[in-house]
């Protein structure tokens, strides 16, 4: 399955990855009307200091602990996509004191929301890869743990 | 084909469904459920008061869940005996079910110790159920006068739930902070003082000496007058089953890391057990929901054959109040370092070179990076120390460490 992996020698620490995420899952149109003047709640995160940068997102992993840890049951994972129901989560932040990515942050409400690969939104790829100028993310098969 | 018996319908049972699931499609589960609803969520009950969830939306698995899994669920029924020499399980109307391989997955229930002038009381009321919340709900109306005996982490979250729908809320405990159990004082302090601001109050240190009607006489001479009284002192492991049917318990059920008993074919899983602690590496009860769905998925799985081992459990929480959040893990022994933020309070533990707990009141940022290091017991020194005691990010780890937790497959 297609995952999105991180390149952190690529990464310029630009942040695009995480404006381009919190325009996707925004539901409009225009860039400018759901970004500009907003305090943003992507689902990607730029780590780092001043010589390391790195995106960090749901990992969607093997076996998602997240999921068998949430007290809402709104956690599911299928066809490999670990995805989150917003309506049943009461905003517990389980998953955070699970996550060992730290990959999981909640939206503006204080609801949980999750990378789901862009699949349930309009753009059908994830946003923070094809907007990435450096190829610092990437959305692809790999095999093996390498 | 091998017979399943499940008794208990809560998340620990799930766990157990969906572990046997993972390895086999065949063989009939029977989930004996003493609770007449399908499995729910039941840390929900507070938000389901709070009007944050409906009783639908509580639903922990979707319709449809148990014919899916070939479970037969045997509702409002209890098991009263677990007969080990003729495998069967002996129901409250004197009915049998047969198992080959069985799962205890009884959950606990409220301790409620003998308090003179108990039975005088009207309105009285547990908080362990969906039909605790529904009863207490009844009850509930603008200038209703709320006691609560316990400010552990039911009793607050209940107080949470009902505060905007009564009149005043008190909260004792014998204990002489909130949450005692996962804070310490001075972050207790913290807890407290933002649930006073939010209009609860606090009676700590002193415990009910009688109640009569609606009055409770506390031992510190204090006397309150309440319209509502809720219980939620502690609760107790459901241990009987196993304990009468010759199997080993303490506080628990006792249970090893592919959670079996020491009885052939039966095993136990969630809030009736006591299991391995990976934190303090002896066995205690860690009756939190996270624990009880993967010591049920493991039974589950080895019941059906496979091979599964649960060895990494640890104690942890994540709650907030009324906006504030606070997340524990672990044990708070050893050497204890601090890191005091605008947004609140960090305390890391760490012995033998290991971090062995924390507590993040208000700090709770990417807190399952902490929570990796205890369940992994990572080697300190092969990680930024200095940063980690700052913050939790990915940058403590080496490059080469990150290279295989984002580039490939986890
Ligand atoms: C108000 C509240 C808030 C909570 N909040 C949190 C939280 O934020 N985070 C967290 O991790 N945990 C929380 N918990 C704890 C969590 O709910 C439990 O750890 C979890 O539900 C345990 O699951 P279990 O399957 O082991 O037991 P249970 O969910 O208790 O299920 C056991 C079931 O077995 C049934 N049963 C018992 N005996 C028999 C019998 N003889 N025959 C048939 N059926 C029987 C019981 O009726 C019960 O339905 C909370 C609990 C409460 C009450």
């Amino acid at each position: 399955m297609k995952r999105v992996y991180v390149n952190e020698e690529w990464c310029l620490g630009c942040r695009l990855c995480e404006y381009n995420c919190a325009f996707a899952n925004s539901g409009l149109g225009d860039m400018v009307l759901a970004l500009k003047d907003r305090k943003i709640f992507p689902r990607i995160h730029v780590e780092g200091n001043d010589s390391i940068t790195f995106a960090v997102s749901c990992r969607h992993c093997t076996d998602p602990i997240c999921q068998k840890s949430c007290i809402a049951g709104a956690i599911s994972k299928a066809d490999g996509v670990v995805r989150i129901d917003r309506s049943k989560c009461v905003g517990c932040l389980t998953c955070v004191l699970v996550c060992p990515y730290g990959a999981l942050s909640p939206g503006e409400d204080g609801i949980m929301q999750k990378c789901e690969l862009c699949l349930e939104n309009a753009c059908g790829a994830p946003a923070c890869v094809t907007g990435c100028p450096n190829k610092a993310i990437v959305y692809e098969e790999r095999s093996d743990p390498e | 084909m091998k017979h399943y018996v499940i008794i208990g319908n809560g998340t620990a049972a799930v766990g157990c469904i969906e572990g046997i699931r993972s390895v086999s499609a065949d063989g009939g589960i029977t989930v004996i459920s003493a609770e007449n609803h399908p499995v729910y969520s039941r840390p929900l009950i507070s938000y389901y008061l709070e009007g944050k969830t409906d009783l639908e939306k509580m639903r922990y698995r979707g319709e449809g869940f148990y014919e899916i899994n070939g479970c037969r669920v045997i509702y409002g029924r209890k098991a009263v005996s677990v007969n080990t020499s003729g495998r069967t399980v002996i129901l409250d109307d004197g009915s049998s079910v047969p198992y080959d391989s069985l799962c205890v997955a009884a959950g606990s229930r409220p301790f409620v110790p003998p308090f003179p002038g108990l039975e005088t009381v009207g309105k009285k009321f547990g908080f362990m159920t969906m039909d605790d919340a529904l009863e207490l709900e009844k009850a509930l109306s603008e200038d209703a006068r709320v006691l609560i005996v316990g400010a552990g982490l039911i009793g607050l979250k209940c107080a949470e739930g009902i505060c905007g729908r009564v009149g005043s809320i008190t909260v004792c405990d014998l204990a002489d902070r909130v949450l005692s159990s996962i804070l310490d004082a001075d972050c207790a302090a913290i807890v407290q003082d933002h649930l006073e601001k939010n209009g609860i109050s606090f009676l700590l240190g002193d415990s009910v000496d009688k109640f009569c009607e609606s009055k409770a006489y506390m031992k510190s001479g204090k006397q309150i007058d309440f319209d509502v009284l809720v219980l939620a002192v502690g609760v107790r492991a459901n241990t009987e089953l196993v304990k009468e049917a010759g199997g080993k318990v303490n506080r628990g059920i006792i249970i090893n890391c592919r959670a079996e008993t020491d009885l052939e074919d039966i095993y136990a899983a969630g809030d009736c057990t006591e299991g391995y602690d990976a934190s303090t590496g002896t066995n205690r009860v860690l009756a939190i929901l996270p624990n009880a769905y993967m010591q049920g998925y493991t039974a589950g799985v080895n019941m059906a054959g496979g091979c599964s081992v649960h060895d990494r459990a640890i104690p942890m929480n994540s709650i907030g109040f009324f906006g504030l959040h606070m997340m524990t893990a672990g044990s708070y022994e050893g050497e204890m370092t601090e890191e005091k933020i605008p947004a609140g309070i960090k305390r890391l533990f760490i012995k033998d070179g290991i971090l062995k707990g924390f507590i993040l009141v208000g700090a709770c940022e990417r807190a399952g990076i902490y929570t990796s290091l205890i369940r992994d017991r990572t080697p300190l020194d092969t990680i930024d120390l200095e940063l980690t005691k700052k913050v939790a990010t990915n940058l403590i780890f080496s490059q080469e460490s990150r290279r295989k937790k984002f580039g490939g497959i986890v």
